[in-house]
């Protein structure tokens, strides 16, 4: 039993956001995208899995503002739903908690978070404006 | 004219103990004193329980830990854990294992002591990796997310949640057991801090210390036990997620499915129920599971709760005890809906009696919407 061409999901993942890749799998028969990473197509228990990188566009599908006492912020938490179809827990910054609505179009980056990295998102046009307009 | 079906298995009796605080008691002790109050009712013995069925908040091994604490050695023990659904669930395998004639008397039982013992709410719900960088606050930004995308659909408001809030709170009044015995002001539900928008304190339930139990048995048993009985006519069980980002719809839950089996195996429509007894972690769950349970159409829960249909005179009475809002939440509820809806059909609710309530719905819920549970009771002309 060969272990080396298994797929690790958390590893690979975190191991391409070191890269500055956001991947997400899909199943190369079914071709359809699903998120959190797995070792197999949820549902149909598909392993022929590969990663892509997502085009880390997506839309607000819900949002809650996390209310701290001061002098701690405010923060909030959304699910996005990818441009590819998956919805994942996230956080858009770059606007006020209480700004961040449904609907709204939102495009990933990746940060630092504890030794490792995390996806966040921004508004697109505050993404866009931030890189010089480079899309 | 009902339809219902004839259980084969009763409800014999159904006690609490220990609602609000109760400093001193450990969760197996306030949990014990249910039992026994439980067993009383009945005039069964805790040697006669060959079926043990319970989950303590953070004991993996309850069904062992709490069988050695009775003293008792059950032929069965089950200790499936879906949340605070689990007591549900622990009906229906109780229901079938007495129907198989496995056991012949069923013991389910909860208890926790975690607002005067732990501090605070118990959680077993573990985050992952793909939750811990945005630190949603569990359990309530998951009803919060819901919730949000529940107004963004169908025009839920403020409105509508402080109008759940208002009926728990008018029932509890009519309830010397619950804990907020005190009718909810608008301006004071408005006022309230927010913890995560836009659920306000005012919208997830209490953190209490309490304990309940059931005790079943075979409908034939059930006429030679000493306290009146209710009846299990159907049950439902149905789970589509675990992690709120992973709900396939954040408006509607499982509780759609596990409705339907429960109505299917009684052989009733929404239109028969008497009154509901259902999980109300957070107001918006009310809302969505008298939608998802067919008392009223999806994204009209809003306008239903808010004609008075659910509160003390109201068409159809949700949560007569006060419910996890104001009566008691002692970090899982469930059990507290089966044993409220055994008191109001068998007419031992007191002054928040229905009367001549014959259909009962009681509904668990447990995760983050994860787990939905459906319980049909019946009182006695179910029979």
């Amino acid at each position: 039993m060969t272990l080396s061409n298994d797929i690790h999901p958390d590893q690979e993942f975190l191991a391409f956001l070191a890269e500055g890749k956001f991947k997400i799998q899909r199943s190369r028969s079914s071709g359809a995208f699903f998120f959190y990473p797995r070792v197999l197509e949820p549902g149909t228990g598909k392993t022929d899995l590969e990663w892509i990188e997502a085009s880390g566009l997506g839309t607000v599908y819900a949002t809650t503002v996390v209310r701290e006492r001061p002098p701690k912020s405010n923060y909030n938490v959304v699910i996005i739903a990818l441009d590819e179809g998956p919805h994942m827990l996230s956080r858009v910054e770059g606007l006020q908690p209480e700004e961040v609505t449904i609907g709204l179009r939102v495009k990933a980056e990746i940060i630092p978070f504890d030794d490792k990295h995390a996806v966040i998102f921004r508004a697109q046009e505050h993404a866009v404006a931030e890189k010089g307009g480079q899309q | 004219m009902n339809r219902a079906s004839r259980g084969t298995t009763a409800i014999v009796g159904a006690a609490t103990f220990g609602i609000g605080e109760a400093p001193g008691f450990t969760s197996p002790d306030l949990a014990a004193r249910a039992a026994v109050a439980a067993l009383d009712q009945a005039g069964l013995t805790l040697a006669q329980v060959d079926g043990l069925f319970i989950a303590f908040p953070n004991d993996f091994l309850s069904g062992l830990s709490f069988a050695e604490y009775l003293g008792i050695q059950p032929k069965l023990t089950n200790n499936n854990r879906t949340g605070g659904s689990a007591f549900l669930t622990h009906l229906a395998a109780a229901a079938r294992a007495l129907e198989a004639g496995e056991i012949d008397v069923a013991l389910i039982a909860y208890g926790s002591n975690q607002r005067t013992g732990a501090g605070g709410l118990l959680s077993a719900a573990n985050p992952n990796i793909y939750e811990l960088p945005y630190k949603p606050r569990l359990p309530v930004s998951a009803y919060a997310l819901a919730a949000s995308r529940h107004m963004h659909q169908f025009g839920t408001t403020r409105d509508h949640l402080f109008s759940v809030a208002k009926s728990a709170h008018d029932w509890a009044v009519l309830n010397p057991e619950a804990f907020r015995r005190k009718a909810l002001n608008r301006d004071d539900y408005f006022a309230s801090r927010m913890v995560s928008d836009p659920l306000s304190v005012l919208d997830c339930c209490l953190v209490t210390d309490g304990a309940a139990a059931v005790v079943l048995v075979r409908k034939d048993r059930a006429k030679d036990c000493k306290g009146a009985a209710s009846y299990v006519l159907g049950w439902g069980e149905a789970t589509d997620h675990y992690q709120i980002a992973q709900m396939p719809d954040l408006t509607t839950s499982a509780a759609k499915h596990s409705g339907a089996r429960a109505y299917a195996q009684a052989g009733v429509a929404p239109s028969d129920v008497d009154i509901v007894q259902l999980y109300d972690a957070f107001t918006i769950n009310t809302i969505m599971f008298l939608e998802d349970l067919g008392f009223c159409k999806k994204g009209e829960g809003g306008d239903f709760v808010a004609s008075g249909a659910i509160g003390p005179g109201g068409s159809l009475p949700v949560n007569t005890n006060g419910g996890g809002l104001a009566c008691v939440h002692p970090g899982m509820y469930g059990l507290f809906t089966i044993v409220e809806a055994h008191r109001q059909l068998t007419g031992a609710a007191g002054a928040r009696q229905v009367s001549g309530a014959e259909i009962a719905v009681a509904h668990g819920n447990g995760g983050f919407l994860s787990s939905q549970v459906t319980a049909i009771l019946g009182g006695s002309s179910t029979a």
